[in-house]
């Protein structure tokens, strides 16, 4: 463990360059935003990830925020384990039916000032599954979204950027 | 294979109560079961590379119940009682499934009947009685970043007495969205079932749709596929091993194996154009192709990993502290694991020596070398080295393929015939066999198919393994079973 712990030390960071601010994908995503986290809650968010219906592939690439590469902790956004504790819901998949209230029930334990990320094609309007008699539709036919993140799935440097748009959108 | 014929002769009656009761002695396994139509299915493997199926036409809407000799069967006929209206007479659990009273409509599968309307029932779990027992319900929502489902602890104390999962919260309705579909939508549906098996879906799919219209995907698509299930493979055991040892509170190893996974989503990425690989195969071949300059992404990935993977194996073997955690925890009896067909890594850390890919052989695994690793302890610790192992066989297996990867096209001559027929295959996903069957109609459009994750045969076992373990050590012994909620819920 030695071994590993020195070489890890002493090598340089895997972590990657946040993306700048004139980055064409952050401004489009902030573009969308319509009330900026930072005037309320400074730069540091707690989100809380609901799996609404989602096949599973979302999950993976939100799990790759956190490995070294993209390290979402770095820009003060981490992931919480209540809704409680919770300024983000970050949704994915179409709501199923069996689903909806668990999803309602998690909005409504989240205190405000709150947020919701729609994050992938499903949570959009349902995306492969439209149509379907299990599911309601996309995110916002439940709870109110202000942020849909594009992708099956988004790439975790996209729903970075995502995150940080949050903090970049336009005030009221 | 058989075709149902009621007016025939009653041979599939017999033929139906004969094959659950080889089910029952142990003598064949259950690969699946379903309903089409009025019709009850069955697929069981008897060690041969070819399956055996059998079929029971539900004249007044029931069929025998397999589950009532035969554990396995249970959850899937509680599955069809849901989803087509077949009921199994003699089954030991009424209780719905996957329906949990929410669709507009009961039985979307058959008749697809408006549903009854009104508040769901208050689903019925088992009970556990004892002096000072105490239930702990979790879920659906859990504390990660992981699938919805539900789980009902018994605990006296810590230790877990009874576990029981509810599931069905991501049931998706993906059987009804794929009947009359075309195939390549159909295929679109299949590499959604469960994001992180895309490729042992797409290829089954694939493969099932071959089967039924006569085509035959060319080497060169064959090999690419077994090369993106490799991949595929690499990516999640390397993602699970950290995450098992993450839950053990050891977060070095989960920040190792993480960049490593990462290192691999990026190479198959440049080299097939999707991080997952979503949508990459298609029946009749592959959609993309290798060049040269995109097969060295791959080279350089494999040759990252088997420089670094080594000194995290060896971290993990002597890391006491881990082992304390993982050794004899969440102990899965051999015995069941083989009564119930368990696939995957599962049963083979618990001495059930099977792999789709030998057993069920498809091109071009029979021309590759590879091992297929077991242990019998059946604990997490045996299914963390197994893992390890099956990470250091696909490393070989790519290696192989990349240096015999045969020129040629990527798609079939011909596109799938527009005429019925049927058809099957299994492969062997990072998490077990995935199992799909497919009846096309005389458009050449799906009329039924049928998928089955490996996680139906591993669920309920999870329950067995975490009994007398205490209720901390559930999200360890949950993360090396790591079973599929969205492909169990489908």
């Amino acid at each position: 463990m030695r071994r590993t712990l020195i070489e890890g030390l002493l090598s340089g960071p895997l972590t990657q360059a946040a993306p700048g601010a004139d980055d064409p994908e952050l401004a489009a995503l902030a573009a969308e935003v319509e009330r900026a986290a930072a005037a309320s809650l400074g730069r540091s968010l707690s989100i809380r990830h609901v799996d609404a219906g989602s096949c599973n592939g979302c999950e993976l690439e939100i799990h790759a925020l956190g490995n070294a590469y993209y390290d979402l902790e770095r820009f003060g956004l981490r992931f919480v384990a209540s809704p409680r504790h919770a300024d983000v819901l970050l949704v994915t998949g179409p709501v199923t039916l069996n689903m909806r209230e668990a999803l309602e029930r998690t909005y409504a334990a989240t205190p405000a000032p709150k947020w919701v990320i729609a994050s992938g094609a499903c949570a959009k309007d349902g995306g492969v599954f439209a149509g379907s008699y299990a599911i309601v539709g996309g995110v916002g036919d439940v709870v109110p979204v202000d942020l849909y993140v594009p992708g099956c799935p988004p790439r975790p440097a996209t729903l970075l950027k995502a995150l940080l748009a949050l903090f970049k959108g336009r005030e009221r | 294979m058989t075709t149902a014929n009621p007016t025939q002769d009653q041979a599939w009656g017999e033929a139906w109560g004969e094959a659950a009761l080889r089910l029952a002695s142990g003598e064949a396994r259950l690969v699946g079961l379903w309903a089409d139509g009025a019709e009850a299915r069955m697929a069981l493997s008897t060690g041969r590379p070819e399956l055996e199926f059998f079929h029971y036409v539900a004249v007044d809407g029931s069929f025998p119940s397999v589950g009532a000799t035969h554990a396995p069967a249970i959850r899937l006929e509680r599955a069809i009682a849901d989803l087509s209206g077949l009921r199994a007479r003699g089954a030991p659990d009424p209780r719905p499934w996957l329906d949990h009273g929410r669709w507009p409509l009961a039985h979307p599968l058959g008749d697809g009947a408006p549903a009854g309307g009104g508040e769901p029932e208050r689903y019925a779990f088992l009970g556990a009685e004892g002096v000072g027992l105490h239930q702990i319900p979790v879920g659906p929502v859990h504390a990660g970043i992981i699938e919805p489902g539900h789980f009902r602890f018994h605990a006296s104390g810590e230790t877990i007495v009874r576990l029981e999962a509810r599931l069905g919260y991501v049931h998706k309705g993906v059987e009804r969205l794929m009947a009359g579909a075309d195939v390549a939508r159909g295929a679109e549906l299949a590499g959604r079932v469960s994001g992180d098996s895309t490729i042992a879906y797409q290829i089954a799919f694939a493969r099932a749709v071959e089967a039924a219209s006569g085509i035959v995907a060319p080497p060169r698509a064959a090999w690419l596929r077994a090369l993106m299930a490799e991949i595929e493979r690499v990516a999640n055991h390397l993602g699970d091993i950290g995450a098992i040892c993450n839950d053990a509170s050891f977060a070095l190893m989960h920040a190792h194996t993480g960049a490593l996974r990462e290192l691999t989503l990026r190479a198959a990425d440049i080299a097939f154009g999707h991080r997952l690989m979503m949508d990459r195969i298609a029946p009749g071949g592959v959609l993309v192709d290798l060049d040269r300059d995109r097969r060295a992404a791959l080279r350089e990935l494999t040759a990252t990993i088997r420089d670094r993977f080594p000194r995290l194996v060896e971290l993990y073997d002597n890391t006491a502290s881990l082992q304390d955690r993982t050794v004899g925890t969440g102990r899965l009896d051999p015995e069941l694991a083989q009564r119930f067909g368990c696939g995957g890594v599962i049963g083979r850390a618990s001495g059930r020596d099977f792999d789709a890919r030998r057993d069920h052989p498809y091109s071009p695994y029979g021309e590759l070398r590879f091992e297929t690793p077991v242990r019998r302890e059946g604990d997490v610790n045996a299914r963390v080295w197994v893992r390890i192992r099956e990470v250091e066989e696909s490393l070989r297996l790519i290696g192989q393929i990349l240096d015999r990867l045969p020129v040629g096209p990527i798609r079939a001559k011909r596109e799938p015939a527009a005429r019925a027929g049927e058809g099957w295959a299994l492969a062997e996903g990072f998490r077990g066999d995935v199992f799909v069957h497919v009846r096309l109609g005389d458009d050449g459009r799906i009329a039924r198919c049928h998928l089955r994750d490996p996680s139906w045969f591993q669920w309920p076992l999870l329950e067995a393994a975490i009994e007398g373990n205490i209720v901390a050590d559930f999200p360890l012994c949950n993360k090396s079973f790591n079973c599929s909620y969205s492909g169990h819920d489908l």
